[in-house]
């Protein structure tokens, strides 16, 4: 078997060598015993990304059928020259037609056992990625099964590859890789495909604010084993139900356009993918106002778009202690570029700045601005307490300005601006936590523009 | 370039088999022009399913239920069968027989399972199906044969032909079976047929038997792959009297085991045809 199988490889060759002037080579190769027709400028690190440049050599002494294989050395955590080996394997030259292909594959080892490797291709407008690859410390088979092999007429992003040491404690290792190259294996069927992760989302949109989606991916089952891969959003066709209120373009942007409701689905390959994006569209986004330019000594912000912020801990920090019921902030809002928080089933919540991060010194300011927007009715009786903590689990102390229900109107910003002194705090040069407490007399509230000022 | 340099090395040492090997390859490229698959040729029994609605009641009845026993067929299968149209109906010219996952009668599933009995019942004979399988872990379908005396004649003595039977995690692989007398269930006679670079779940494929006396012949497409005679089996050659056709979709059981998260319901078996011959 083994001697059918290099003569297969042998006529595959020949092919390949008549096809090199073919405007799109059919080359599955990608290497075998060296790199097949990748030119002599193909390897990009993701250094921009915090990889080590200098991971990848081809060793002549470790090999699998044949006498040399790729090594790629990741790095250990710490090394000053990048934490992990990442980098992509370009075509110097035109792309190939990988038309007629299923899968990319490739055989592995590693001198370690390691399940979070993260491998694909595509340079970029058709990548595809596999996560938590599992390398052993012999031999063994990996499938990257491609979404749709019908988008592949030019591409030239052959092999990507993103390894660091998180199963490791944060040691480097060495993984090898052999017989790389696209497959028609003719056992990669039923696809599921998959936007928003499979779930049916349903969520309130704004007009000029668009919404990106997220969680594509394409499930195949290979020889009895189902394989997902995340998959760009160029393999998706999307679809509206109605254009005139949102439609998506194939980089998954969807654009609101008018009032209404659609609802975005997606087919991958004419295959119904799991998962839509139900947007309920009304009016324009209601932005809080724009603080007014200050001088950096005289500011520390927290939360706003305006300044720079200080690094916080969390701006929810889900106290699981069960009296906690609020959501949101985990992360902000991402409104087109704005940052802003939606605290929903608001009980409390803290916006934490004490465990990892330094705690924040207000002793040389003199107020805190907060600007809350209510989401829903008021009733009397409603508030909203601001709390602070002051060296936070170290002989703490807090101190708090309630808000009643006059300070707010429903969907309208309300800009508050504390005096420190109202907090009572005889420390404020260590605040590590700040919390809303509304008793869930308020439940829905957008919050912006959290920052100290004198 | 360093695969030929192996190649050369090695030559000298193993020209032997490597002959061998490419002879074996050229044979089996070859299988259709140099192997006689089938010599049947009297057509005796047809079911083209060309008739929207309920299979034709003339050729097919129902096993209904969980098994005699109440025990998933001998199994432990989880399906309960039943002649729905939800599991099984004729449409586009294609018998389906569906698996699905739902509540019914203390059963997780629903399937079905047809039978010849009573009503077509042949002793040797070409008995062949086109048949598109389904996929995923804890489906069973498989398309069979058992002897006409098995209410009198107990199983496995009563003999069992098994055409086809699938595992749908094993979407590449099919395999054909003989049990009897000390060769029945894990014993069986069998053996597998795997398809290279293709899958039973994407596209129809021909299975089938040619049977006489004392010998089984087993075909997929235009592959024979298997022969059973009385030398093959550890036990009294019992298929020497007349077998009915079945054909069903199981739900886990001790075989397959469970369906897990990976499997989608519902699954089908899509049959194109179902044809007996004789000599």
């Amino acid at each position: 078997m083994l001697l059918v199988f290099m003569t297969l490889i042998g006529c595959e060759r020949e092919l390949s060598d008549e096809a090199e002037f073919a405007t799109f080579s059919k080359t599955g190769e990608i290497f075998t015993d060296n790199f097949v027709g990748l030119g002599t400028n193909f390897f990009f690190p993701f250094v921009s990304d915090g990889a080590k440049a200098d991971v990848f050599s081809v060793d002549e002494d470790v090999a699998f059928e044949s006498s040399a294989s790729i090594r790629i050395d990741v790095p250990n955590a710490n090394d000053p020259d990048g934490s992990f080996a990442g980098a992509i394997f370009i075509v110097d030259g035109s792309g190939r037609n990988l038309t007629e292909f299923d899968a990319l594959t490739f055989w592995a080892k590693s001198t370690q056992g390691v399940s979070d490797i993260t491998m694909g291709f595509g340079e970029s407008k058709f990548q595809v990625a596999r996560n938590d690859i599992s390398f052993s410390t012999n031999w063994v088979k990996h499938i990257i099964p491609i979404p749709d092999p019908s988008k592949l007429t030019e591409e030239k992003g052959m092999l990507f590859f993103s390894a660091g040491t998180g199963n490791t404690g944060g040691f480097g290792y060495t993984f090898w890789l052999d017989e790389v190259k696209f497959e028609k294996l003719g056992t990669i069927a039923q696809a599921q495909p998959a936007i928003l992760n499979g779930v049916d989302v349903a969520q309130d949109a704004f007009i000029d604010i668009p919404v990106q989606l997220t969680g594509l991916s394409q499930t195949l089952n290979a020889a009895g084993r189902n394989i997902t891969v995340t998959a760009a959003p160029s393999y998706f066709e999307f679809k509206s139900s109605d254009i005139d209120v949102a439609r998506a373009n194939e980089t998954g942007l969807v654009s609101v356009v008018g009032n209404g409701q659609a609802t975005i689905s997606a087919t991958l390959a004419n295959v119904a993918a799991q998962g839509s994006l139900a947007l309920n569209v009304n009016g324009t986004f209601d932005f809080a106002p724009t603080p007014p330019a200050r001088n950096t000594n005289d500011v520390i912000s927290i939360f706003s778009d305006a300044y720079t912020n200080a690094p916080v801990d969390y701006f929810n920090g889900f106290f699981s202690d069960g009296f906690q019921t609020t959501l949101g902030g985990a992360p902000p809002l991402d409104v087109n570029g704005d940052a802003v928080i939606n605290y929903t089933v608001l009980n409390f919540v803290g916006i934490g700045t004490f465990q990892d991060v330094p705690s924040i010194n207000t002793t040389e300011m003199t107020h805190l601005h907060i600007d809350i927007k209510v989401n829903e009715s008021i009733d009397p009786g409603d508030f909203i307490t601001i709390q602070l903590l002051n060296s936070v689990g170290d002989n703490e102390t807090s101190g708090s300005v309630r808000f009643e229900s006059d300070a707010f109107t429903r969907d309208q910003w309300v800009s508050l601006d504390i005096p420190l002194n109202d907090f009572g705090l005889a420390d404020r040069s260590k605040i590590g936590l700040l919390f809303f407490i509304s008793d869930a007399t308020i439940s829905d509230i957008f919050v912006d523009n959290i920052y100290y000022y004198k | 370039m360093n695969k030929n340099n192996i190649y050369k090395s090695l030559k000298v040492a193993l020209l032997p088999s490597f002959l061998l090997t490419m002879l074996l390859v050229i044979s089996s490229c070859d299988t259709d022009e140099t192997q006689t698959v089938t010599t049947f040729t009297k057509l005796v029994m047809a079911d083209e399913f060309d008739t929207e609605g309920a299979p034709n009641n003339s050729m097919w009845t129902f096993d209904i239920g969980r098994g005699p026993n109440g025990d998933g067929w001998g199994n432990q299968e989880l399906q309960y069968y039943t002649d729905r149209t939800e599991n099984v109906k004729v449409e586009n010219g294609f018998l389906l027989i569906t698996a699905k996952e739902e509540s019914f009668e203390g059963a997780s599933y629903t399937s079905a399972r047809l039978k010849t009995e009573g009503l077509f019942e042949q002793q040797y004979g070409r008995f062949e199906a086109r048949i598109r399988l389904p996929y995923g872990k804890g489906l069973w379908p498989a398309f069979w044969l058992l002897g006409n005396d098995c209410d009198t004649n107990i199983w496995p003595n009563c003999g069992e032909i098994d055409i086809m039977e699938y595992l749908g995690d094993s979407p590449t692989v099919v395999f054909g079976s003989a049990h009897g007398p000390g060769y029945s269930a894990g014993e069986a006679e069998t053996k597998e047929y795997s398809l290279v670079n293709d899958r039973f779940d994407t596209g129809f494929h021909i299975f089938g038997i040619e049977w006489g006396p004392n010998y089984i012949n087993y075909y997929v497409d235009d592959v024979l792959y298997n022969q059973i005679t009385p030398e093959d089996v550890s036990g009294e050659w019992v298929f020497d009297h007349p077998f009915y056709i079945i054909m069903n979709v199981a739900v886990g059981g001790s075989f397959p085991g469970s369906p897990d998260s990976e499997t989608v319901f519902p699954q089908t078996m899509v049959v194109d045809y179902v044809r007996v011959y004789q000599q």
